[in-house]
């Protein structure tokens, strides 16, 4: 290949998609420059530890990152950190950068994620309200989860009752409030809510269901001091972490004209609207094969996904995503992954006891196995996997017998 | 300091170097070795650090903790010497090692 035949790659955003993309294009020896540019100050890095091992100070930073930055620019691909891209300029094919630079690129790929969903309600701006997406967000709530402080959390989702988790242990007093009448209902079914509910209750956690907040109330020097609670009580509390959801951050793509739809909206190739800009990771509304409808999911599995349907792409090879999401989480000594999207399920099959250390719940529609959900019970996240994949078919009997190998299932 | 070596399935070589204390999946993935893929960052959660240590060296890597073990026990190309690379934390005493990778990944 002549220099003249060398084509620009960007990549906007530096987040576990982008590192992801990265990894992918080197070890493809994919043959044109490749230049990141992402607005955090760090190399692409995993953000699952942040409510997990790294809150709880079990890891070092260097160890969040995919790979130190050196491995990249070693191998010719170039990182712009602490850069943000603040306009897309489609007709020349340039982006623009925050440090006014502009950049040219043949072929662009947003892997911009997401960001915190904020609580707009009246103190929402008082000292001491965390949230939780970065390494300097962890840091900073780190410092402040000291025995005796009372932590109120709003929202009683995976990241939420991680942190729950982390600081009862450091003997943090803990308060969880969730408006909905169960826990992580989003993400899983009523028996695992159960079960992580009774958890974080033996744990000494305060957790309230049906319970709404309206806003929080003012201490001495701006600092928050409570959480009001929509039945008219306040909830005190010392620092507050509001865990309620992510939002995709689309607005470069929005104002590029391209088409979005709570996420930029893309085919299973990882295209968006237009032929030389794919979007890849949280961002993405987009299409997998495994799925009838389009989705638009908050999980390493289906960035790491994406961006490897998206290096397919970027090198000519026709390769749909169509894999079965999956996604663990760690709370106390609960090991619990899953794989597949439950919402749609017909039947729930459980495997075990809730009152075991270890169980699994198998949803099922129409018959077939359409997400599990395993807990301490890593057999059954892996057989799931296959049977979720390959929609498997499977009695309830089979499923429920721990006599009956599960292994013989797939 | 010293070196590994993995062997991918098409038989080509990447000869690494290491520190001590590093897991066999990280020294993959910072060498962007391809056929490790390490989704999960370590957590022993999504098995695609599969890797199949040579004979010779297997009693060096320490024993297989029981979620390792159910998470091999449903990989497809499970060996007698198959380990999780990122349960295995490398020691002084793995200088010279070689570890042959699947052909694919879970
Ligand atoms: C605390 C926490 C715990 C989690 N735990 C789990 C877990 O256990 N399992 C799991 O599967 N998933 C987990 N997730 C979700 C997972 O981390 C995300 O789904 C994943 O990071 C998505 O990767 P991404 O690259 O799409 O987005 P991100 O990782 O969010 O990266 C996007 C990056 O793009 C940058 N960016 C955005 N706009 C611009 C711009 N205009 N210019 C330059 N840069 C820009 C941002 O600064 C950011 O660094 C967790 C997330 C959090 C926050
Ligand atoms: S990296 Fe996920 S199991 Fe080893």
């Amino acid at each position: 290949m002549t220099t003249s035949e060398k084509k620009t790659t960007v990549i906007v955003g530096g987040g576990h998609a982008a590192g992801a993309l990265m990894t992918t294009l080197l070890q493809k020896k994919y043959q044109h420059e490749v230049v990141l540019v992402g607005e955090e100050p760090h190399p692409p890095y995993q953000r699952p530890p942040l409510s997990k091992n790294y809150l709880a100070g079990e890891v070092e930073q260097a160890s969040l990152y995919l790979k130190p930055r050196a491995v990249y620019e070693k191998a010719g691909q170039q990182l712009r950190l602490g850069v943000r891209v603040e306009q897309i300029d489609r007709d020349n094919k340039t982006i623009r950068l925050s440090d006014q630079s502009t950049l040219k690129y043949d072929q662009l790929v947003l892997a911009t994620g997401s960001h915190v969903r904020r609580l707009r309600a009246p103190g929402s701006d008082l000292q001491g309200i965390h949230y939780l997406h970065d390494i300097a967000d962890t840091d900073a709530l780190r410092e402040k989860l000291v025995p005796g402080t009372r932590l109120v959390i709003v929202g009683g989702g995976y990241i939420g009752l991680e942190v729950a988790a982390s600081a009862i242990k450091k003997g943090v007093n803990v308060t969880v409030l969730e408006a909905a009448d169960r826990l992580m209902q989003r993400v899983t079914g009523p028996e695992m809510s159960a079960f992580f509910y009774a958890k974080h209750i033996a744990a000494g956690v305060d957790v309230r269901l049906n319970t709404a907040v309206t806003g929080f109330e003012a201490g001495d020097q701006g600092r928050v001091a409570g959480v009001t609670l929509a039945d008219g009580g306040t909830v005190p509390a010392d620092i507050v972490l509001v865990s309620i959801g992510v939002i995709p951050e689309t607005a470069l793509a929005e104002a590029a004209g391209l088409p979005c739809d709570d996420g930029i909206v893309v085919d299973e190739f990882t295209r968006t609207g237009d032929p030389d800009i794919l979007a890849i990771g949280d961002c993405t509304r987009h299409r997998n094969l495994f799925f009838e409808k389009m989705q638009r999911l908050e999980s390493v599995a289906n960035a790491v996904d994406q961006a490897r349907t998206a290096a397919a792409t970027l090198m000519g090879e026709e390769k749909p995503y169509d894999s079965a999401p999956w996604f663990w989480s760690n709370q106390y000594d609960v090991r619990l992954q899953m794989v597949g999207l439950s919402q749609n399920h017909d039947q729930r099959v459980l495997r075990g006891s809730t009152e075991d250390k270890e169980f699994a719940v198998f949803y099922l529609r129409e018959g077939c196995v359409i997400a599990v959900d395993a807990v301490n019970l890593p057999v059954a996240f892996m057989v799931g996997k296959q049977l979720v994949q390959h929609r498997k078919s499977v009695s309830a009997e089979a499923l429920s017998d721990p006599g009956a190998d599960l292994k013989a299932l797939v | 300091m010293g070196k590994i070596t993995f062997i991918e399935h098409d038989n080509t070589e990447h000869v690494t170097e290491f520190e001590a204390g590093t897991t066999l999946m990280q020294i993959a993935v910072d060498n962007a070795v391809p056929g490790i893929d390490g989704d999960c960052g370590g957590e022993c959660a999504c098995g695609t650090c599969h890797m199949i240590v040579a004979d010779e060296w297997f009693g060096k890597t320490g024993s297989i903790g029981d979620a390792e073990e159910q998470m091999l026990s449903m990989t497809p190309e499970r060996a007698q010497t198959s380990r999780l690379g990122c349960q295995v934390k490398t020691t002084a005493a793995m200088d010279g090692l070689t570890v042959h990778l699947p052909e694919f990944q879970m």
